[in-house]
């Protein structure tokens, strides 16, 4: 695809239809946009993304009209932080799901979440390979699916609803040790499939 | 670095999913940068949320969002963009214990921090986290200790220089104590220098009344 300059009609770029197809073409597509910066590229991860973004920051509480500012903030830091973008770390949804925590984060706190991600991103640490990572990443949203009701829940009202540990406690009724408990079982059944084959 | 005490799976699972205190989230990223072992668990911890994101029901965005992002990217100073968001291999790599999310609170050094004195030996110093919580830094002579204390929430205690000892073991630099309600414990400074500790709970009261009688200097070590 050839690269478009700025300032070019992009609604018109004709774009495949990726509706149907699986994390690992997302996680491709981002990786070689971070390498082209083509903007007919760019605008395929906003379709895609882009409405995802908003739909998880309208369900952390913010209001529509926060929830796009929001969302066209995480999308601008898409284009701004392709280059730091590595596709053995992470599939592109989870790298997208941390820039738009990050923002929300950023926004209700007015102050920066504290990153890890400051140094060894290029130095190889169970380096795994673009392919395996978004792999990783459709065998969760399966495993997800599978987590009996209990677990599901506290997952939910981590990610979707940012409440803590306490908060969690508090809503349902149950200790505080219960609801870490639940959690840790939830993670250690969703992160068995890294220990399955790829 | 050798770390023999790590981050509990439900706490990296809130630090993923952004769910926890600024306070709590800052002692987890210190430790992350100092462990690659729960580095990598992070990274899995975060790939539920991004499995989560893949799987909602997309929002419907402004007409004109597209149009606006890209307008913004246009407008946008190449070189600013350069400037602003560099390569991790281009940060100043200082040799410094202050690892680097807490190096955006208090600088390289702890040197330069403005200690409070509790008691002789025992020195912190308060970050301004907001979302509540408390994050404080302590710092404890050789010998001391802290009084037997329990509390209502999580705790995540970092040991970034010395180290200490307590019922559940040795903790020494990049060992992260990561506590709930149920565990009640003493720790006492067991190295020849100054044992410095992040600190941070969930609990802001708790924490704050606890402080005023939380470390003890004890003699006879
Ligand atoms: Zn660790």
């Amino acid at each position: 695809m050839e690269s478009k300059p700025p300032g070019d009609d992009v609604e018109k770029v004709v774009t495949i239809n990726r509706d149907q197809s699986a994390s690992r073409e997302w996680t491709r597509l981002l990786a070689q946009f971070a390498e082209t910066r083509d903007k007919a590229e760019y605008v395929q991860l906003f379709r895609h993304f882009a409405p995802k973004v908003k739909g998880y920051i309208v369900r952390l509480g913010l209001t529509d009209a926060t929830a796009e500012e929001l969302m066209q903030e995480t999308m601008l830091a898409v284009w701004n932080k392709a280059h730091l973008y590595n596709p053995s770390k992470a599939a592109a949804s989870t790298w997208i799901f941390t820039l738009a925590r990050n923002q929300s984060i950023d926004w209700m706190r007015r102050q920066k979440y504290p990153e890890y991600e400051l140094e060894d991103w290029h130095v190889g640490e169970d380096e795994g390979d673009a392919g395996e990572q978004s792999v990783l990443s459709d065998r969760m949203a399966g495993a997800i699916k599978t987590l009996p009701e209990n677990q599901a829940q506290v997952i939910h009202m981590s990610f979707f609803e940012g409440r803590s540990h306490q908060e969690i406690a508090d809503r349902i009724g149950i200790p505080l040790g219960s609801v870490k408990s639940r959690l840790r079982l939830a993670a250690d059944k969703l992160k068995t499939i890294w220990r399955a084959e790829v | 670095m050798s770390i023999r005490h790590h981050l509990d799976e439900a706490t990296l699972l809130s630090y993923a999913a952004g769910s926890m205190s600024q306070a709590m989230a800052l002692v987890t990223a210190c430790h992350l940068v100092m462990c690659s072992q729960c580095r990598t668990r992070a990274q899995q911890s975060e790939a539920i949320g991004g499995a989560l994101l893949d799987s909602l029901i997309p929002a419907s965005v402004n007409d004109d969002a597209l149009a606006s992002v890209l307008a913004a990217i246009d407008a946008q100073d190449e070189t600013v963009q350069i400037r602003s968001v560099k390569p991790p291999s281009q940060r100043p790599s200082v040799k410094s214990d202050v690892p680097a999310p807490l190096a955006d609170y208090i600088g390289e050094s702890f040197d330069d921090v403005e200690w409070k004195r509790i008691v002789p030996g025992v020195y912190y110093f308060d970050l301004p986290c907001q979302s509540g919580g408390v994050s404080r830094l302590l710092r404890i002579a050789p010998g001391k200790a802290m009084l037997p204390h329990s509390h209502d929430g999580n705790e995540l205690t970092l040991v970034l220089r010395g180290s200490f000892t307590d019922e559940i073991g040795r903790f020494a630099a990049g060992d992260i104590a990561d506590l709930d309600d149920q565990i009640e414990h003493q720790p006492l400074v067991d190295s020849a220098e100054d044992c410095i500790c992040l600190v941070a709970t969930d609990a802001p009261l708790k924490f704050t009344t606890l402080l005023g009688r939380l470390v003890q200097p004890m003699t006879g070590f």
